[in-house]
């Protein structure tokens, strides 16, 4: 008998002939939804150390970005995601291409599938267009969210998903700041393996 | 990792005089205990979301195998393979297995305490494989090669100087004191292992049926790169780890990050499914998934069932005023604290473990906090039970007790003894009412004497006016 085979045999011995039971997609208590969800979301990404940019339109984003870098110190050059060339970079004086990111590469600009109101979260979904790793190597992260797809709870996300892609993508990964950790003496530290430093281009 | 339970009492004095492990100790109070609170006041009801997360689980415990094989058949259908593991032995046999395969020569570990329960690393390295702790508390165990102290926050027993002093003697570069510093320096050594090993090795905080996924929950990123870069990723977990749906994952994190860290959520949710497509950039080309049983298949269908319901968020431990007292080394196993002095015994023998069900007061806050209710009290009352219909309890301690027995079942010889005894005890305590020389008891405690005549005396006198 395969181990597989000797532990179902267990469990089945142990808890005797059990009625498949239906999978029911039921919610948990969850909050209702909130008045400005926009607000809700940048409150609670800025509490998580995430810095929170607003722009009307999308033309805006690459003004907003190129001011953001300025500020921080952080150059001029970003790799992104291929369905962000479109915008006016070299207007902005940043070079930025689409590429697979390496290790080197210091700002990683990617979009998001969606955000989470209750947390301060972004959703992001991998892909051949969306690649995980450039939210994850660079030092920088700045993503670009419309403000229309800001949903309340990760309930609400999972419904958007199964509604627009069927399927999950490889990697789902939900991101609420800079990486941290605390595990020295209790007292937390931003800027572990992942970024040290998430900005968020709010549009609309 | 080997059972050392029965040094509980040798560990514990030694534990109770180390006063950098207690100032370690004296931050659960502020960095966990607090923070739990205020986090689970964030919820708009918390009674509600947590007796939904019971019922959540116990769903699944009530037909394990069925939602085991819709796992397995949802993973396997988006490319993972699924193996199954009844004891450490095999799952380390399967891990080195995968790995010769695909001739691996390093694995980036990020943190699992299944794993640890296996002692993965030390079958890894045995085999030739490099293995490399990412997850910052477990890379400082790993240079220190000590056992994690607590499941949440492994290396909460010691203090930023110690951290400081291994830093300094095994990255031989010179010494660094800040806690950001230090954290620096970690990532730049840790950074390049990511790029260059072959495999990733994870645990699983929960197994999505309905999508044959991975949920891992991280705040350092380190969970990501370990499960992102690497071109094998073998996740590892325990088979009670399973749940329904995306809905009941969402429900579970609204209390774990919460129950463990007073996060509201953590830094990173990582949902895995299946292989990276043939034109996608990145990802693992193999994703392999290891079911760990190792005792877990026992407790089913009987009293401690209830125990398989644990998130392993470390509420417990937390709000424990015994593991507080102590920490977690003393428990002498991966899984301390109440949880862990009932797992400890279910899975490595009542008799190899005769001091953890003792190890506690019943005071009940780890049952007040435990997201998914299991009634730790209990189990530990249960185990407290089969020590004793196992024979495992001292001679003088059962004795002891049946002397009592004896007394207590015939009232005249036992009104008798106890009067006896009251006068015996006056006399000995004298006018002060104290005694202060008993050796052992009274090294921390006063011996207070019985002032006047027995209840029974004083019933039957007021039963006569």
């Amino acid at each position: 008998m395969s181990a597989r085979e000797v532990i179902l045999a267990r469990i089945h011995t142990a808890l005797g002939p059990q009625p498949s039971a239906p999978m029911v997609h039921a919610c948990g208590p969850q909050p209702a939804p909130y008045a400005d969800a926009a607000l809700r979301f940048i409150t609670c990404a800025t509490r998580l150390a995430s810095t929170v940019t607003r722009v009307t339109d999308r033309t805006e984003v690459p003004q907003a970005v190129a001011h953001y870098l300025n500020v921080m110190d952080l150059g001029k050059v970003a790799v992104c995601w291929p369905e962000l060339l479109d915008l006016e970079w070299i207007a902005s004086g940043l070079s930025v291409t689409a590429r697979d990111v390496e290790p080197e590469d210091s700002v990683g600009i990617t979009g998001a599938f969606c955000a989470i109101a209750e947390t301060g979260t972004l959703m992001l979904c991998s892909g051949r267009n969306t690649p995980a790793a450039l939210s994850l190597l660079p030092q920088t992260h700045i993503a670009l969210l419309d403000a229309g797809r800001i949903v309340t709870t990760m309930e609400d996300a999972w419904a958007l998903l199964r509604a627009e892609r069927g399927e999950l993508p490889r990697a789902v990964n939900f991101v609420s700041g800079p990486s941290r950790t605390a595990d020295i003496e209790q007292t937390v530290t931003l800027g572990a393996h992942g970024p040290a430093r998430v900005h968020i281009v709010l549009v609309g | 990792m080997q059972v050392s339970s029965l040094q509980f009492k040798r560990k514990v004095t030694a534990n109770l005089a180390n006063v950098q492990l207690q100032g370690a100790l004296g931050k659960i109070e502020s960095r966990f205990v607090q923070a739990r609170a205020e986090a689970i006041s964030h919820l708009d009801d918390f009674p509600a979301t947590r007796e939904h997360a019971t019922r959540i689980r116990d769903t699944v415990l009530e037909d394990l195998a069925g939602w085991l094989e819709r796992f397995e058949a949802e993973a396997i259908r988006r490319g993972a393979v699924v193996h199954w593991a009844q004891d450490a032995a095999e799952a380390n046999r399967i891990v080195a297995d995968i790995a010769r395969q695909h001739r691996v020569k390093k694995a980036v570990k990020s943190k699992s305490m299944v794993s640890e329960e296996c002692a993965l690393n030390e079958a890894l390295e045995a085999a030739g494989i490099e293995v490399v702790e990412t997850d910052l508390g477990e890379y400082i165990l790993q240079l220190a090669h000590e056992p994690p102290s607590h499941i949440v926050a492994p290396v909460l027993h010691k203090t930023k100087d110690e951290v400081s002093d291994l830093f300094a003697q095994k990255h031989q570069l010179p010494r660094k004191e800040g806690i950001a510093e230090l954290c620096g320096e970690a990532n730049a050594i840790l950074r390049p292992h990511f790029i260059s090993a072959d495999m990733g090795i994870s645990g699983g905080n929960f197994l999505i049926a309905e999508t044959g996924s991975v949920l891992i929950v991280t705040n350092e990123g380190n969970g990501r790169l370990t499960t992102t870069l690497p071109r094998i990723h073998v996740a590892i977990t325990g088979i009670e780890k399973v749940v329904p749906t995306l809905e009941d994952a969402s429900t579970l994190l609204r209390l774990l990050p919460r129950s463990a860290t007073g996060q509201d959520i953590t830094n990173y949710v990582s949902l895995l499914t299946g292989v990276k497509a043939a034109d996608e950039a990145d990802g693992p080309e193999h994703f392999h998934i290891v079911l760990l049983d190792n005792g877990r298949s026992q407790l089913l269908g009987g009293e401690f069932q209830p125990m398989l319901r644990c998130i392993r968020c470390g509420a417990c431990m937390n709000h424990c005023p015994v593991y507080q007292s102590v920490g977690g080394h003393a428990y002498g196993w991966v899984y301390p604290g109440p949880m862990g002095s009932i797992l400890t015994p279910l899975y490595a023998g009542l008799a190899k473990t005769v001091p953890l069900p003792n190890a506690s007061t019943l005071c009940g806050a780890c049952a007040e906090v435990c997201p998914v209710q299991i009634p730790l009290p209990e189990l530990l009352r249960a185990l407290r039970r089969k020590q004793v219909e196992a024979q495992l309890r001292p001679r003088i301690e059962r004795r002891a007790l049946q002397a009592w027995a004896w007394l207590a079942l015939r009232p005249v010889w036992y009104a008798w003894f106890t009067r006896a005894a009251n006068l015996a005890l006056r006399i000995v305590g004298g006018r002060t009412g104290r005694i202060g020389w008993l050796p052992g008891w009274c090294k921390r405690r006063e011996f207070v004497t019985p002032q006047g005549a027995t209840f029974r005396t004083l019933y039957r006198r007021s039963a006569r006016r």
